[in-house]
């Protein structure tokens, strides 16, 4: 009997057991379809992760930097700035200022023609700029001196200024957020505070709206009929030509799939992979690293003025005395090769960059702090320190300006919260005690801080200040000869001062040094060039 | 039975009128302003305050409820804050991912683990009853994002078997949708065939024990049938709860398999728009979860008088 019930047992097992493996191999024999689609278009198709996905589609109406590389696949600018930093013309064919420099002339360059296949005119360019001067502060800055800006004929206008300004190619040729891409009348006749409902340009590619998936993909196609200019790339200047047919923005997430993509093959490009990933990428033979952002980015400590302690300039103050750029580096960022202690507000290896008067700053002299705290009258007031707790590459600052600021006898309340919520909370006004804060840290792109009229940071006049509202006559006079001024070196000497007066006498931000955001791609992928903003014109694939 | 579904289905209503007031609710006490997330690092505080009132956010809040539910009484979920798009459009849109890894993760785990617990449950004490066990307390334990990189590890970067990442539509092609479906449903799987197995052992060892499955073998009817007919059939009605109970977890499960494996569906639509504050969104999307696990619950409690001939409503 025992024999039987083993047989028979025996035969419903394996009856059972084969239905279970059968299913799993069908499930195989499913997948034996192998790889296929994705390799179809591999040779005209670049396949990049962004840093972000792309939400908003409109470059004037936010800052957001993945808004702006959108924009200049798209759209092109009348000025752009090359690898050294000058301003070089990109719609704009050739410019005249008269001998007062109160009227400029400009004339765009043959065969320039939106998606829609309408020529650019001079209207969709006043029109654009227009708008642009409404939302960018250095925009807002420039239009502060315009008298009018007028249309000559459909390629010809003017502008016509109250005063010089040193402002103007600076300003136009402005690389990053908010850009002043130049779009069709109609769609630049939007309110600044609207966002735009058409997305046609006149750069080297096409946004494909029917395929546009938030959350998974933006596909942009090369525009046939696009004209690039004749000189050879130079950072965001020269020729824009299309080498590619398409161009996929993948939206992922998870830095460790798109890796994973990156190292098989399945994606062609990461612009930027996180730091402590980057050793599992250098290992891949088929993967390079390049810096393609020599400026790199620029931590900076913001104060809220507008509450104790930090209401107090010279308390303040003592902050230049009690941090040191290397912690918070090391902190962050780790490896040396990707950070650098530079203490210039506007950027090391620039034309305004200057590292005078900073010898004994940020060098966490904690007696000196101390003894500055005590001078301006701290009386034990905890600040509140936003936390973000989300993005690699703030998460650990936070946590570092605590410590050096308790050395320094500073009382810290550290609040952790996502970096969302920290940016809704940096924009109230309230007191600390009730959902207000004190203190943040965040990154720029350094291509922001370039001078002190495009430095939001230094921006100092008070409720139109952005968060944090300082406010400080003597900054904003400053700032304003700085605008005005037409002479580089003056310009330079302005600059200086306005440093001087951030780090000795009114405090507006902190600036934590330099640090470096490396870009990954294929080794089949070549052209990437080096710029303030990852850009994919001149890229090829092979 | 008709009455009982009509009474059930409109049970629903109330059922959702709480979701509704709770998420919304949730959300606008969360801390978070979409209109600074929208408005960028450069903007100033008049900025953010016309973004807002664009947005309609100013508004009260109990204005604001009884706008969205006036809306979506006539069908309208809203226009996503920052993708300028209806909300219906963007999980139309995701719908298609999501839906093919429940059923694909679902269809998997039932079809290999009542087998394989009805084996574990047959064989009780034996090799293969461990075995199952065992790899049902280690499925069980090991939460998705694990296995799905280690499966990603092994099967896509070493051996180049399967895509890293990524879906495909089932319009553009069987096998390619199939090949992008393998990694994700068998990193969503372990889990429930892990819960499934297990629940199944122990419903069939039960059943085995019973008088009725020894009078069916006095009377000489095949094993197979033994098992099948009286075991299983008897023991299905715990199983079919587990399954229905699997579902509606698998909304938790999706979200966190979507994010792995770049798959994007109404997961990573949940987990993007919460981040960003995208209030529309998430409202629309939790509300149709919600309405899911109502029906799924429906669907089982009808199931049960199938399988039940006792069970009558």
């Amino acid at each position: 009997m025992r024999i039987v019930e083993s047989f028979k047992g025996g035969v419903v097992a394996s009856s059972l057991a084969r239905g279970a493996i059968t299913t799993a191999i069908a499930a195989g024999l499913f997948a034996a379809g192998t790889l296929t689609t994705q390799v179809a278009q591999a040779q005209t198709t670049l396949r990049a992760v962004m840093h972000s996905d792309l939400k908003i589609v409109d470059p004037i109406f936010t800052t957001a930097y993945i808004t702006r590389n959108h924009g200049y696949m798209i759209y092109e600018t009348l000025f752009t700035t090359d690898a050294n930093g000058d301003v070089k013309p990109q719609m704009v064919d050739k410019y005249t200022v008269s001998d007062d420099k109160l009227k400029w002339t400009f004339t765009l360059r043959d065969g320039l023609v939106f998606h829609d296949g309408a020529p650019v005119t001079s209207d969709d360019v006043i029109v654009s700029l227009q708008r642009w001067g409404s939302k960018d502060a250095t925009g807002q800055k420039l239009m502060s001196f315009i008298k009018a800006m007028t249309a000559v004929d459909a390629k010809t206008f003017e502008i016509s200024l109250n005063s010089p300004t040193g402002l103007m190619l600076l300003a136009l040729g402005k690389p990053s957020s908010n850009v002043p891409f130049i779009m069709p009348k109609r769609v630049a006749q939007t309110p600044g505070g609207e966002q735009i409902r058409e997305y046609v340009g006149s750069g080297p590619f096409v946004f494909k709206v029917d395929e546009w998936k938030p959350g998974d993909k933006a596909v942009y196609v090369k525009f046939d009929k696009y004209k690039p200019r004749n000189e050879p790339p130079s950072g965001l200047a020269g020729g824009h030509v299309a080498k590619v047919d398409r161009v996929e923005w993948i939206s992922m997430p998870e830095q460790q799939t798109a890796v994973n993509a990156l190292v098989a093959g399945e994606i062609d490009l990461i612009e930027q992979p996180r730091h402590d990933l980057l050793p599992t990428l250098s290992k891949s033979k088929d993967v390079k690293i390049i810096d393609q952002n020599p400026l790199g980015n620029q931590y900076a400590f913001r104060f809220n003025t507008l509450h104790k302690p930090f209401d107090n300039p010279k308390i303040r103050a003592a902050l230049y005395e009690a941090f040191n750029q290397e912690d918070f580096l090391q902190a962050v960022i780790g490896d040396p090769k990707y950070y650098k202690v530079c203490k210039a507000m506007f950027v090391c290896g620039t034309p305004l960059g200057s590292e005078e008067g900073m010898k004994d700053k940020l060098e966490s002299n904690m007696n000196k702090a101390k003894a500055m705290l005590k001078e301006a009258g701290y009386d034990g007031t905890p600040v509140v320190l936003l936390h973000s707790t989300d993005l690699q590459v703030l998460t650990n600052l936070a946590p570092v300006a605590k410590s050096l600021m308790e050395r320094a006898g500073f009382k810290v309340d550290m609040q952790s919260s996502d970096w969302q919520t920290v940016v809704a909370r940096r924009a109230k006004k309230d007191p600390p005690s009730a959902g207000g804060w004190n203190a943040m840290l965040t990154s720029w792109v350094s291509a922001d801080v370039l001078n002190p009229v495009s430095t939001s940071f230094v921006n100092a006049s008070c409720d139109k200040a952005n968060f944090g509202w300082p406010c400080d006559e003597q900054l904003e006079k400053l700032r304003d000869d700085f605008a005005r001024e037409t002479d580089p070196a003056k310009q330079k000497a302005i600059a200086q001062a306005v440093q001087n007066r951030v780090v000795n006498e009114f405090p507006t931000h902190v600036f934590l040094g330099q640090w470096y955001q490396p870009l990954a791609h294929r080794t089949n992928v070549s052209g990437v060039l080096e710029a303030p903003a990852v850009v994919l014109w001149n890229i090829e694939k092979k | 039975m008709w009455v009982y579904v009509a009474r059930r289905i409109a049970a629903v209503i109330p059922v959702l009128l709480v979701v509704a007031l709770i998420v919304f609710m949730m959300l606008r006490l969360t801390p978070g302003d979409p209109a600074a997330v929208i408005g960028g690092d450069s903007a100033t505080t008049a900025d953010i305050a016309q973004i807002r009132e664009n947005l309609g956010l100013d508004k009260p809040m109990f204005s604001q409820f009884f706008i969205w539910i006036g809306n979506m009484l006539t069908g309208n979920f809203g226009e996503s804050f920052f993708y300028k798009r209806p909300v219906a459009t963007l999980i139309i849109d995701r719908i298609e991912p999501t839906l093919a890894l429940a059923i694909s993760t679902i269809t998997l785990a039932t079809l290999l683990a009542v087998p394989l617990g009805t084996l574990a449950a047959y064989r009780q004490g034996s090799w293969i009853d461990r075995g199952v066990m065992a790899f049902s307390v280690v499925s069980f334990s090991v939460p998705v994002f694990v296995t799905g990189y280690c499966l990603i590890w092994l099967l896509s970067v070493k051996l180049g078997w399967f895509p890293v990442q990524g879906y495909q539509n089932i319009a553009a092609g069987f096998g390619g949708f199939i090949h992008r479906l393998v990694l994700p449903t068998l990193a969503l799987g372990t889990i429930y065939i892990a819960l499934i197995a297990r629940m199944t052992r122990t419903s069939v060892l039960e059943v085995l024990n019973e008088d009725y499955v020894r009078t069916a073998r006095a009377k000489g009817l095949p094993e197979m049938k033994v098992v099948l007919g009286h075991a299983l059939r008897n023991a299905a009605v715990p199983i079919v709860t587990v399954i229905g109970v699997g579902i509606a977890l698998l909304i938790g499960g999706v979200v966190v398999t979507e994010s792995v494996f770049n798959i994007p569906g109404l997961g990573r639509l949940t987990v993007d728009a919460v981040l960003a504050r995208d209030y529309p969104t998430v409202q629309a999307v939790i509300m149709l979860f919600s309405v899911a696990y109502v029906l799924v619950n429906l669907v089982i409690d009808l199931l049960y008088t199938v399988l039940d001939p006792r069970i009558r409503y």
